[in-house]
């Protein structure tokens, strides 16, 4: 017997991975919600069919989202993670001391709910005591904060279905409002390869110019996503990402991670050319 | 007490019908189920095409029901609580249009308020019609014009007892409404027919916590827009008629302007939409209004914003609020209506239905869902943050009482001349002048224009409104009628 996931990169495009054994199913009010096992990358979370992580590879993905910003800003006090109801950013955030308080709003309690009982190895990020999590669109939370935290992480699914919100300009203006006056914010930026991914990031990145004085664009490699070149958004207030990064502060933390090293910080804003044109274009 | 079966759309059920005959088809549109126009049919679907199809027996004919749209009409009246309803396909302004011929002959009066829907000022000059005006109350502060007052009904009733019928906008695309019953039952005391133009308002007889229907009120005729709250097709619209109509008479009246060709597309979404509202309209409406009472207490936390609803309820021009409409005021916030719909549009991705001098609409209905909702908050919230300003010299709406001298045919089939702007003061109008925003007509076929309406015009173009309606597109002149010049009373 094989038993195959398969999701649809591209109309002509298809990543195949075995299946093992699926491990939960549930329709949200919002989404499908799939946990499998298999063989090649661990367990696997899929909403509405599309990979948002799995075991093997989310180290890159969560690392890149969380420790470039973080070797940026001198002082993270306050942070807000919308979206990720996985655990994974908030696990990352949670190894900062300095990290007085952690935000997470999520649109759906059963995601956490299925990733705590199924996916422990991201999940384990919520047993933080400084982790707080909201069941709340994203966009109506944010909306309410006036300078109110040091770092936004939005850790979004595509900018179709329940995510739709966090790709609009309204909420990127509603995300500056709520940060304070040298507050950072992160986000999932889509990918440049495919047309219609390459279509979501120059919107996603059009509309984070028209909202923050600073705003680049970095990079990682992520196996699992389509194309696997994947693209973050950093907006800022004040710091600069590579200027202000803070190497010598950094590690004196002593973090130790898989990916993320303070070379490949900088390497991962050196944009190849075709995607510093998209993003020059919409600029 | 229903007494007819409400699941059923007998327009439905025989269009597929006549799909399992697998008819052959001598007969137009010449497109034969599609067959004929691969782009088209590639476009909207082959099922669409399949059913737009002609009038034939088994389909009845809508000049001339006898069979499954009769049917369709007589289940429509009862979910309606109308004496006979009929499928229209020429949009609500059809139906408003036969409404007014069907009471209205040459030369005989019509009691309506001054922000009447152009498609009536229209069918006056073509029936030959005189209107008398009431003007609406406004509000000045929201700048919106308000419902009739009752007493100022009743001064034209009683100016003009000669006069035939009434017209009521209700409810008002803002959502106010007037005091229907009172000027039904004041009305019909003096002999006058009562027509509404309900094209805002077929959720009206589907929830019953909203406003009184205009055949709760025992008005003669309604015009209700099935396409806007009702989830038919764009252009299908329900004309009602109450007890005291011929049922006949109105179906002449109809079958003078209305195509011989009833689009099945449009006759079956009509038929589909009030077999949706009859089973399930309590419901859909409940969620409407739960979604707008949520967006209206969220849009008012913002601050300066001003979602309206019932408070503004005054027992008389305001006798009533349709708490399906979500109006905001953005006066406060030092924008006009217009520019937050702009920017809205424009920077946000966002399509409200209209913005006025100080208002926008947003049209929340069914297919809407909750994080829509918050987008349109949220866009609103950013709005006011990076664009409030200071309430500088807003342009406000203003009715300027019209002085009707001859009646809108008679004015609009005289001799005519072309006069520069300049020189049309004191002079009969010969055509119809739309300011938009606020949408407000400015001059009909056979009104005075004075000087007040010029600098009114002038001022609108220098604002930017968009002004329709006259042969000269740039409105840099207007028709008048050939040598009648006032005596210049002001």
């Amino acid at each position: 017997m094989e038993l195959w996931f398969t999701e649809k990169h591209t109309e002509n495009v298809k990543f195949s991975i075995q299946v093992d054994r699926q491990l939960y199913a549930s329709q949200s009010e919002f989404q499908r919600i799939d946990i499998f096992s298999s063989k090649e990358f661990g367990r696997f979370l899929t909403l509405d069919g599309y990979m948002m992580l799995t075991e093997k590879d989310e180290f890159i993905y969560h690392e890149m989202m969380v420790h470039v910003p973080m070797a940026v800003h001198p002082c993270v006090r306050k942070a807000l993670v919308i979206g990720g109801g996985d655990g994974g950013t908030v696990r990352e955030l949670a190894r900062y001391k300095a990290v007085e308080e952690i935000d997470l709003v999520e649109i759906a309690e059963e995601v956490v709910a299925a990733c705590r009982q199924y996916l422990p190895q991201t999940a384990c990020g919520f047993d933080d005591g400084r982790v707080h999590v909201y069941y709340e669109d994203g966009l109506k939370f944010v909306r309410r904060f006036e300078n109110a935290y040091d770092l936004i992480l939005v850790d979004s699914t595509d900018p179709f279905g329940p995510g739709e919100g966090l790709f609009t300009k309204e909420f990127y203006g509603n995300c500056y409002k709520a940060l304070r006056a040298d507050g950072i914010m992160v986000n999932q930026h889509e990918s440049p390869f495919y047309p219609n991914d390459a279509m979501a990031m120059q919107r996603a990145h059009k509309r984070i110019v028209e909202s923050f004085p600073i705003s680049r664009v970095y990079q990682a490699h992520i196996p699992t996503y389509p194309s696997g070149h994947w693209l973050f958004g950093f907006a800022s207030k004040k710091y600069r990402p590579l200027e202000d990064q803070d190497v010598t502060r950094w590690k004196e933390l002593g973090i130790r991670t898989k990916y993320y090293n303070e070379q490949l910080h900088k390497g991962a804003f050196a944009l190849p050319n075709y995607v510093e044109e998209l993003l020059e274009k919409v600029e | 007490m229903s007494m007819l079966d409400q699941s059923r759309a007998p327009i439905l059920e025989a269009l597929e019908e006549m799909k399992r005959n697998r008819l052959v088809p001598f007969d137009v549109p010449g497109h034969k189920h599609g067959r004929g126009n691969p782009d088209l049919t590639r476009f909207l679907g082959e099922q669409c095409l399949a059913v737009d199809v002609n009038s034939m027996k088994m389909l009845d004919n809508l000049c001339h029901p006898v069979s499954v749209i009769k049917e369709a009409e007589e289940i429509a009246a009862e979910a309606f609580g109308a004496a006979h309803a009929y499928f229209m396909v020429g949009g609500t302004t059809s139906a408003v249009q036969s409404m007014v011929l069907s009471v209205c002959k040459r030369g005989e009066k019509i009691i309506l308020p001054r922000n009447v829907h152009r498609s009536v000022i229209h069918i006056m000059i073509l029936c030959g019609a005189v209107p008398v005006y009431v003007n609406p109350d406004m509000n000045h502060a929201l700048g919106i014009a308000l419902g009739m007052r009752l007493s100022e009904v009743e001064r034209a009733i009683t100016e003009n007892p000669d006069a035939k019928a009434v017209l009521v906008n209700n409810p008002t695309y803002y959502g106010i409404c007037s005091n229907l019953e009172g000027i039904t039952r004041l009305a019909h005391a003096h002999g006058m027919k009562v027509l509404v133009d309900e094209a805002h308002g077929t959720q009206f007889y589907f929830d019953r916590d909203l406003p009184m229907t205009a055949m709760e009120a025992g008005a003669d005729m309604a015009a209700v827009s099935m396409h806007k709250s009702g989830g038919s097709l764009t252009q299908s619209s329900l004309l009602l008629i109450g007890p005291d109509m011929s049922e006949g008479l109105v179906r002449q009246m109809i079958n003078m302007t209305q195509t011989t060709s009833g689009s099945y597309l449009l006759l079956s979404s009509l038929d589909i939409s009030r077999r949706n509202l009859a089973l399930h309209g309590q419901e859909i409406f409940d969620k409407v209004k739960e979604l707008v009472e949520y967006a209206r207490r969220e849009i008012n936390q913002i601050g300066d914003y001003y979602a309206y609803s019932r408070e503004l309820a005054n027992g008389d021009s305001v006798y009533d609020f349709d708490i399906t409409k979500l109006s905001v005021n953005t006066l406060s916030v030092g924008l006009a209506g217009i520019e937050v719909y702009d920017l809205l549009r424009d920077e946000y991705d966002i399509q409200t239905e209209f913005g006025d001098l100080g208002n926008i609409l947003a049209y929340v209905s069914v297919g809407d869902r909750p994080r829509d909702i918050e987008r349109l908050v949220s866009a609103l919230a950013e709005i006011r943050r990076l664009y409030k300003r200071d309430r500088g010299s807003l342009m406000t709406a203003e009715y300027i009482s019209p002085k009707v001298l001859y009646s809108p045919q008679d004015a609009f089939y005289s001799d005519k001349q072309s006069l520069p702007l300049s020189m049309c003061e004191n002079m009969v109008c010969a055509e119809f002048v739309m300011c938009y925003p606020p949408g407000i007509p400015i001059l009909a076929p056979g009104e005075l224009i004075t000087r007040d309406i010029l600098e009114y015009v002038v001022y609108a173009k220098e604002k930017g409104c968009s002004l329709t309606g006259p042969e000269d597109m740039e409105i840099r002149r207007l028709n008048v009628m050939k040598g009648i010049r006032s005596a210049g009373n002001n």
